[in-house]
């Protein structure tokens, strides 16, 4: 299916996304990174020794959840966009997801913006907690995004809402 | 008459490489591009590459290029040749080119041909409107000059530039309408194609152009969907709206120089066209011509890097340069092994094994 539509499937999800008990504890790398490649970039960016070195660089990135923290350089290193880092602990209401963004202008702090699931379609509005931009102006910036927890499986891209009515 | 112990031809990722390996051994190279500026396609790669560190993954294309072109043209074992053509090779080591309208004739003792590939067209009423592009050219208006090709743009082929170039159009702000692709399958890789997907970009598979609408300029693109046998299925028509069309439906290597310099050809579908046979070393049938890159088999810049490394240190080598040339070798192998190891590089591996005459 993902070969035809380029939307990873429900199954497909199901491998990444980490059994509840792990989710209440804090923030969790997705990997949304299902088809084998030559690439390996995850493992180094990963300074907790989170994602496991590679035997061969096609293999599929295998991450340990008990050592990921959430940091969020996976998803500024990763060059298939394909890495989130999602934080269900956020607060009471509301998820926040740390995503890739490669689109100017950035979204300010405390900006309200439309989310996006991974077909493009709107399914919520959210609030930008953070953007970071990284080191040169060539990274990946990355987008912190809080909005009501129930899409936070879904919600996997941002539209700006400027200059719209 | 001037002369060279190794002339690369064409200073995209390939050519770069093997001019930078070879010069790094001690041989005297002259690097030669038709272009202003060395970097081939790299110049307008936008994109962070896959691979791994030792290719540069997770480093924009781009800069890849600017690393590499800084690094050859501040060589000294590298003399640089830019808007020069290469025009021909004789059998007595002379290799004629153009240059600022003059016929200049370099004497060689080796040649590597990194001359790329060229993008494929595509057969449909209409297809001459202005407004069709290749995505090859989409790419340079965009990310060398700055200049968007449009409004609105069909893509036609969802391979892995088909992929990248939509996903760069939206970020200049154009609005893709869809991505086209006639095979069942998306052809580049699925990070690609999740990353246009999540910008409400739709693909269509099994779809393929039916005709392009206009009267001076691109109006619309009627598309279809396709039987399994190719044809396509009447009633199933749609009208894109666009001012642009996008082809990304392969590249077919540039071999004119090896078919002039009588090297043996072989046609391989796998590869993109036809294609030099070569020894281990990238040394095709006439002795002292080595091929990398696109021009040898079209195929990702990640590999054109190595093999082009391989081609310079083995030309290198068979000048009596690079003392440690089978480690370096076999390191070449190694990665190449490896960057072709997984499905993605499941076309390439059957390529190269009918060229060699195996079969798969
Ligand atoms: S979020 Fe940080 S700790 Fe977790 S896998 Fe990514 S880089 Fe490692
Ligand atoms: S860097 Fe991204 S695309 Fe590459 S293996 Fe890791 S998750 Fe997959």
């Amino acid at each position: 299916m993902l070969e035809r539509t380029g939307v990873p499937t429900e199954e497909d999800l199901a491998k990444v996304i980490p059994p509840e008990e792990r989710r209440k504890r804090g923030p969790y790398a997705v990997f949304e990174c299902f088809q084998r490649i030559p690439c390996d970039p995850c493992y180094p960016a990963c300074k907790a020794g989170a994602v496991k070195p590679f035997d061969d660089i096609n293999d599929l990135p295998v991450v340990d959840l008990d050592k990921c923290n959430g940091c969020g350089a996976c998803v500024a290193a990763c060059p298939g966009l394909a890495v989130f880092v999602v934080d269900e602990t956020f607060s009471e209401t509301e998820a926040l997801v740390k995503m890739p963004y490669e689109f100017l202008p950035l979204p300010e702090p405390g900006e309200t913006v439309g989310c996006l699931d991974r077909e493009g379609r709107e399914v919520c509005s959210g609030r930008v907690v953070r953007t970071v931009k990284g080191k040169d102006k060539m990274a990946t910036p990355v987008v912190w995004v809080a909005f009501p927890k129930a899409s936070c499986h879904s919600v996997r891209h941002i539209a700006l809402r400027r200059g719209v009515a | 008459m001037r002369e060279t112990e190794i002339a690369v031809v064409g200073a995209g990722p390939a050519g770069l490489c093997a001019a930078l390996a070879a010069a790094s051994c001690g041989a005297a190279v002259t690097l030669i591009d038709r272009e202003e500026r060395p970097g081939g396609q790299l110049v307008k790669q936008t994109h962070k590459f896959f691979g791994s560190e030792r290719q540069d993954a997770g480093t924009r294309g781009i800069d890849i290029g600017r690393r590499l072109s800084e690094r050859a043209m501040s060589h000294p074992g590298i003399r640089t040749m830019l808007e020069c053509t290469a025009l021909g090779y004789y059998a007595d080591g002379v290799l004629c080119l153009e240059q600022n309208e003059r016929f200049i004739k370099l004497k060689v003792k080796r040649m590597i041909v990194a001359t790329g590939a060229s993008e494929r067209m595509l057969a449909f009423p209409n297809n001459d409107l202005p407004g069709i592009y290749g995505a090859g050219a989409v790419q340079t208006l965009m990310n060398v000059h700055g200049v968007r090709p449009g409004d609105r743009v069909l893509m036609v082929g969802a391979g892995n530039i088909g992929l990248i170039v939509s996903y760069q159009l939206a970020q200049a702000g154009v609005k893709v309408a869809a991505v086209v692709e006639a095979l069942p399958k998306i052809g580049g890789y699925a990070v690609h194609a999740s990353k246009i997907r999540r910008l409400g970009i739709p693909i269509l598979t099994s779809h393929s152009v039916k005709e392009a609408h206009g009267k001076e300029v691109l109006e619309g693109v009627t598309v279809w969907r396709l039987d399994p046998g190719w044809r396509g299925i009447p009633g199933t028509e749609m009208r894109f709206d666009v001012d642009v069309m996008c082809l990304a439906v392969g590249l077919s290597p540039l071999t004119e120089l090896l078919w002039q310099a009588g090297c043996e050809m072989k046609y391989v579908a796998e590869l993109g066209g036809h294609v030099a046979t070569r020894d281990d070393n990238l040394e095709t049938t006439v002795k002292g011509i080595f091929v990398a890159g696109d021009a040898s088999g079209v195929e990702e810049a990640s590999s054109a890097m190595v093999g082009g490394r391989l081609a310079g240190y083995a030309a290198a080598a068979s000048l009596g340069y690079c003392p440690d040339f089978e480690t370096k070798k076999k390191q070449a192998l190694w990665e190449l092994a490896e960057l072709r190891a997984g499905p993605t590089g499941e076309k390439i591996r059957k390529g190269l094994a009918a060229l060699r005459g195996e079969a798969c």
